[in-house]
C-alpha cells in the first residue's frame, strides 16, 4: 500500500480562498438573486426635504396604477411596528420606521409601495404626492448645540443627544465624579502647548452591494424567513422577532453572499422591519433592493467628529497631558450603535503613548442629516487622527523628527498589559518594533533625502508618519448589548468529512478559508473535506456577527474550542479502537494513530464511522462527534502599527499624489497572510480615500450634495501607488489563537499619515494643519497664499 | 412589448421585453444570469459589465432592445466548461476579490483591457480599471490578478 501523502500545515500560510470559484464565475447568491414564487417588490417614497412637517400625503394615483398591490403611509406602518429600538443605553427620541408627521433628514422614508415588479414599484412611489411645511435645516453641529436654527427633537433641547460626558484621568467610570487636578497640573508644567481644532469629516460607507431584503412570511406556518445583506443575521433575527411579536423560533434570518459591509450593515434598518411587517401583513413574499442613490441617504454614514485638542509637552518632546473636546454630529436619529461609536474615540485617546493625564469630553448632537453609525474603524480612526496629527504638530513645533517624538512617548513593551488613562487595558504590544519595522521598510533616512531632493527640484514633497493602536476582537459581553461572545459548532460526519458553523458572518473576510485552515490542521485532514457554514440562523444556531475586527479573534477562538472538544472525544473513540490511551493519540494526514507507533493507525473516516456505529460502545461514552462552543473573551485585543507615506503636490494645480505608502501592521498571529494583506489593502484604500478624496457634503438646506458616484469620489485604482506591506507579530494572550483582528487596521494610520505628509509638503507656506479632505482647490489656495489652513 | 433576439453566452435567446427594460435586468431576471450585478444607478461602478459584440459595456446603461441582434457574453459564459479563463484564474490565485460583488464586472472589464493591450503596464491596468469600483481590495490584488493573466497570455 502506498503511504498517504503528508498534509502540509495550513495555518499561517497563503491558502487560496475557497469562496472564490463561485464568485469568479458569477455563481454567488446575493439578496437580489433570491427568487420566490409570488414575490412582490417593495419601494420607498423618501423625503426630499431635510426638515419639515408632513401636511398631507396623497397616495391615490399610486394606488390606481396597474400592478400595485398595496401602499402604506407612516401611520399605517406604525400600526404594524412600534418605534425602532437602539442598542445603546442612552436616551433616544422615537424613531418610526416610516415617518408619520415629521421628516428629519432628506431620504427618510415616508411611504411604502408594494407592486408586481421593481419598475412599477418605483413608478408608484414617484406618483405619491406629499405636501410639507419646510423647517430650517440643522446642518452645523456647533450651531445645533445652541438650538440653531431649529430644534429637531422636542425632548432634546439644543439638539444635544448626549453629554457632555467626561472620561479619562480623574473621571469615575460613570462620569459623575471628576478630578481635573492631574490634567491641570500637566498643562501647568508644560513648556509647550499645541492647540488645534480638527474635523474628521463625514463619509459614506458605500459597500459595492447596496442593502437589500427579501421577507417571506408563511401564514400557514406562522414563520418568517428573511434574507438580508447584513453583517449579523442573528441580531437581525432577534430584533425582527421582537418587533413583530414573533418568537425567535419563528424567524430565520439569512445573510447570503454579502457584498461588503464596512460597518454600515450592522444596524438593523427600517427597511428590514418594514419588509418583514408588510410580508406578514399581506401574507406574501416581498423584496426591496436599495438603489445606489437611495443608499447614499438611507444607509448610515460614518465619522463626522469635531475635536478641539490641546497637547501639553516638555521641550524634550515628552507629552504630559492631552485634552480633547469632541462633538459628534450623529445625524437625525440614534441607530443601533450610533451613540457608542464616538465613545470609542474617547477610549482610544491614549493611542500608543504613555501619557500621564488625559481629559476627553464628548457631546453628541442631532442634525438634519442621515444618521451615523459604525464605518470601518468606527471611532478609532478619529482618535488616531486627532492624536497623531497633534503629535505631528508638536514635533514640528519642537523641530523633532516625527518618529523620534513618538519613540519618546511610547508605552514600553514590558508595560503590558497596560492600563490606559481611558479605562482600556491594552493586551500586548511592541510599538517601537512596529515603528522600526516601518522606518526600515521605508528606508526613512533616504526617504527624507528623496523628499529634500524633490524639494530642491522645486517640487512640493512631504513625508508623513502615523502610529495607531485599535480596540478589536469586540468584545466581552459587558461591552455589547447582544453579548460579546461568538459561537461555533463542529461536527465530524459519519464519512469523516467535517461540517462546521460559525456565528461570524462574513462579507468578504474569507472565513470559509481561514476557518477551514484551522480545522484542517486541528484534525489532520484535507481542507477540501471541510464545509464552513455561516450566515443562516437555521444552520448556525447562535451567533453575534462580524464587526469590530472580531471574526478571527472571537469567532475563530470559538471554532478552535469546539474543534478541541470534538478532537478530544474522537481521540477517545480512537483510543478504544487502537487500545491506547486517548492522550497518546495523534491526528495526522487523514490518519489517527498512536504516538510513536505509526503502524497502530486507523483512517480518520474509520474512527468517524465507529463513533456513529459504536459497537461495542466504549464505557462511559455517548455516540456521535459533534460539539459546540461559546468563546467569551476576557478582554479586547489591541492590534497596532505604523504607516508612512511620501506625497508630492503639484505646485501648479494643488493636486496631491502619493508616491509611496508603507504599512507595518501587527495583528498578532496570522492564520492566512494573503487574506490579512487583502484586508489591510482595503483598509488603506478607505483611510487614504478619506484623507484625499472622499467627503459627504451637505448644503445649507440639508441636501446631500455628494449623493451619487458622480459627486462622491469613491477611490479608483489610479488613486493608489503599490502598497508596501510589512508585519510584526505580537500575539494576544486574550484568545488561544493569539490573533488580534485586522479588518479595520488599514484605516487607522493611513489617514493621519497622508495629512501629515500634505502638511509637510506645504510647510514652506507656514502650514501647521489642514482639514481633510485634501481637495486640490484647497491645497492650491494654500499655495497661492489664500488661506485655508491653520 | 418588443421582440428581441440576442445570442447570450453562445446561445440564441428570443424574448419579449418592455422597451424600458435594462439589459442587466433582462439578463438577471429573464435569463437568470445573476452574475452581472447592479451597484449604482449612474454608470460609474461597473459591477454590471458584460461584453457586447466583444466590447465591454455597462449593462445597466443599455436597454435590452438596444442589444437586439448582438452577441452578449456574461461572467457565466467566460469559462470553457471546467477550464477557467486566465483572468478568473488570476483573480483566484492573487486574491483579487473579497466580497465578490464587483468581481464579475471587474473581470469582464479586464477581458476588454487585455484584448486591447495584452501586455499592459501597471499604470495601464490601473487606468484601464477606472470604470470599475472595488471597495474591498484597494485594487492591488486586482492589478496582480490581471498581471497574472497577462503573463499567461490570457484573454
Amino acid at each position: 500500500m502506498a503511504s498517504s501523502p503528508t498534509l502540509p500545515k495550513l495555518v499561517g500560510s497563503r491558502v487560496k480562498r475557497r469562496e472564490d470559484p463561485r464568485l469568479i464565475q458569477g455563481h454567488g447568491t446575493y439578496v437580489d438573486d433570491v427568487k420566490i414564487p409570488g414575490l412582490q417588490h417593495l419601494a420607498f417614497k423618501r423625503s426630499d426635504i431635510a426638515h419639515g412637517r408632513i401636511k398631507s400625503i396623497d397616495t391615490s394615483a399610486a394606488e390606481k396604477m396597474e400592478g400595485v398591490e398595496a401602499v402604506f403611509t407612516g401611520k399605517q406602518i406604525a400600526e404594524l411596528l412600534r418605534p425602532m429600538p437602539i442598542g445603546t443605553p442612552f436616551p433616544s427620541p422615537d424613531h418610526h420606521a416610516v415617518a408619520i408627521d415629521m421628516v428629519r433628514y432628506a431620504g427618510e422614508a415616508v411611504a411604502v409601495v408594494v407592486a408586481a415588479d421593481r419598475y412599477i414599484a418605483r413608478d408608484a412611489a414617484d406618483a405619491i404626492v406629499i405636501d410639507y411645511d419646510s423647517l430650517p435645516a440643522v446642518v452645523d453641529a456647533e450651531q445645533a448645540m445652541q438650538g440653531k436654527p431649529a430644534v429637531i427633537h422636542e425632548k432634546f433641547p439644543n439638539n444635544i443627544a448626549l453629554g457632555p460626558i467626561p472620561s479619562g484621568t480623574g473621571a469615575s467610570p460613570d462620569g459623575k465624579h471628576l478630578d481635573d487636578s492631574a490634567v491641570e497640573k500637566a498643562f501647568k508644567d508644560a513648556d509647550v502647548v499645541i492647540s488645534q481644532r480638527m474635523y474628521n469629516h463625514r463619509l459614506v460607507p458605500n459597500a459595492m452591494e447596496p442593502r437589500g431584503v427579501v421577507a417571506h412570511y408563511e401564514p400557514g406556518r406562522s414563520f418568517l424567513t428573511m434574507w438580508s445583506s447584513t453583517q449579523n443575521p442573528h441580531i437581525l433575527k432577534s430584533m425582527i422577532a421582537g418587533m413583530l411579536g414573533l418568537g425567535e423560533d419563528q424567524v430565520r434570518a439569512i445573510a447570503p453572499e454579502v457584498g461588503g459591509g464596512f460597518g454600515a450593515k450592522i444596524n438593523i434598518y427600517a427597511e428590514e422591519y418594514v419588509c418583514a411587517a408588510v410580508s406578514k401583513r399581506l401574507g406574501i413574499p416581498v423584496k426591496w433592493i436599495e438603489d445606489r442613490s437611495e443608499a447614499f441617504v438611507a444607509t448610515t454614514h460614518g465619522r463626522d467628529i469635531l475635536c478641539y485638542i490641546d497637547v501639553a509637552a516638555k521641550r524634550d518632546g515628552k507629552v504630559l497631558g492631552i485634552k480633547m473636546r469632541l462633538i459628534a454630529d450623529i445625524g437625525a436619529y440614534n441607530m443601533l450603535l450610533t451613540a457608542a461609536i464616538p465613545t470609542l474615540t474617547m477610549l482610544m485617546a491614549n493611542a500608543t503613548y504613555d501619557i500621564p493625564a488625559i481629559r476627553t469630553t464628548l457631546t453628541e448632537v442631532f442634525t438634519n442629516k442621515t444618521p451615523t453609525d459604525a464605518y470601518r474603524g468606527a471611532g478609532r480612526p478619529e482618535a488616531t487622527f486627532f492624536v497623531e496629527r497633534a503629535f505631528d504638530m508638536l514635533a514640528r513645533e519642537l523641530k523633532m523628527d516625527p518618529a523620534e517624538i513618538r519613540r519618546k512617548n511610547f508605552i514600553a513593551k514590558d508595560k503590558f498589559p497596560y492600563q490606559t488613562q481611558m479605562g482600556a487595558v491594552y493586551d500586548s504590544g511592541d510599538y517601537e518594533a512596529s515603528l522600526d519595522c516601518a522606518l526600515k521598510a521605508a528606508d526613512w533616512k533616504n526617504l527624507l533625502k528623496e523628499r529634500d531632493e524633490l524639494r530642491q527640484q522645486g517640487k512640493l514633497a512631504g513625508v508623513g508618519l502615523a502610529m495607531y493602536v485599535e480596540v478589536c476582537g469586540i468584545g466581552p459581553s459587558a461591552t455589547l448589548p447582544t453579548g460579546g461572545w461568538e459561537h461555533a459548532q463542529v461536527t465530524i460526519e459519519r464519512d469523516g468529512r467535517i461540517s462546521a458553523s460559525t456565528g461570524a458572518s462574513p462579507h468578504g473576510q474569507g472565513n470559509e478559508t481561514t476557518f477551514g485552515q484551522m480545522l484542517a490542521d486541528q484534525f489532520g485532514v484535507p481542507i477540501e473535506h471541510i464545509t464552513i457554514h455561516h450566515g443562516d440562523t437555521a444552520v448556525v444556531k447562535q451567533g453575534i456577527g462580524t464587526f469590530g475586527s472580531r471574526s478571527q479573534a472571537v469567532g475563530g477562538a470559538a471554532l478552535h474550542m469546539a474543534g478541541t472538544k470534538v478532537r478530544t472525544k474522537m481521540a477517545q473513540f480512537a483510543g478504544a479502537l487502537l487500545e491506547a490511551a486517548p492522550e497518546d493519540i495523534v491526528f495526522e494526514s487523514g490518519k489517527i494513530m498512536v504516538k510513536g507507533a505509526p503502524a497502530k493507525a486507523k483512517s480518520f473516516a474509520e474512527v468517524a464511522s465507529f463513533a456513529y456505529i459504536p459497537v461495542p460502545l466504549p464505557a462511559g461514552m455517548e455516540p456521535g462527534l459533534s460539539a459546540d462552543a461559546y468563546f467569551e473573551p476576557t478582554n479586547n485585543t489591541y492590534p497596532f502599527g505604523c504607516h508612512i507615506v511620501l506625497m508630492e503636490i503639484d505646485r501648479e494645480t494643488g493636486e496631491p499624489r502619493l508616491r509611496r505608502v508603507v504599512a507595518a501592521d501587527d495583528a498578532g498571529n496570522l492564520i492566512n497572510p494573503l487574506i490579512v494583506e487583502g484586508q489591510i489593502h482595503g483598509g488603506l484604500a478607505q483611510g487614504i480615500g478619506q484623507a484625499m478624496i472622499e467627503e459627504a457634503v451637505y448644503s445649507e438646506d440639508g441636501q446631500l450634495l455628494t449623493g451619487s458616484f458622480m459627486d462622491y469620489a469613491l477611490p479608483r485604482a489610479t488613486d493608489f501607488p503599490t502598497f508596501e506591506m510589512h508585519s510584526t507579530y505580537t500575539p494576544t494572550p486574550v484568545n488561544p489563537l493569539g490573533a488580534k483582528g485586522v479588518g479595520e487596521a488599514g484605516t487607522l494610520g493611513s489617514t493621519p499619515a497622508v495629512v501629515c505628509a500634505a502638511v509637510d509638503a506645504l510647510s514652506e507656506f507656514g502650514v501647521k494643519h489642514i482639514d481633510m479632505m485634501l481637495r486640490p482647490e484647497k491645497l492650491w489656495r494654500i499655495i497661492q497664499g489664500q488661506g485655508g489652513a491653520a | 412589448m418588443v421582440p428581441i433576439s440576442i445570442i447570450v453566452n453562445g446561445k440564441p435567446r428570443k424574448a419579449h421585453v418592455e422597451p424600458r427594460t435594462l439589459l442587466v435586468h433582462f439578463l438577471r431576471e429573464q435569463l437568470n444570469l445573476t452574475g452581472a450585478h447592479v451597484g449604482c444607478d449612474t454608470s460609474q461602478c461597473g459591477a454590471c459589465t458584460v461584453l457586447i459584440d466583444g466590447r465591454s459595456a455597462k449593462s445597466c446603461t443599455v436597454f435590452a432592445v438596444q442589444a437586439d441582434g448582438s452577441e452578449v457574453v456574461t461572467i457565466e459564459g467566460l469559462a470553457k466548461g471546467d477550464q477557467l479563463h486566465p483572468l478568473q484564474e488570476g483573480f483566484w490565485e492573487e486574491h483579487g476579490l473579497q466580497c465578490g460583488y464587483c468581481t464579475p464586472g471587474m473581470i469582464m472589464s479586464a477581458v476588454n483591457l487585455l484584448n486591447d493591450n495584452p501586455k499592459p503596464s501597471e499604470a495601464q491596468i490601473r487606468e484601464g480599471l477606472s470604470g470599475n469600483f472595488c471597495r474591498c481590495t484597494g485594487y492591488q490584488h486586482i492589478v496582480n490578478a490581471i498581471q497574472y493573466a497577462a503573463a499567461k497570455g490570457g484573454r
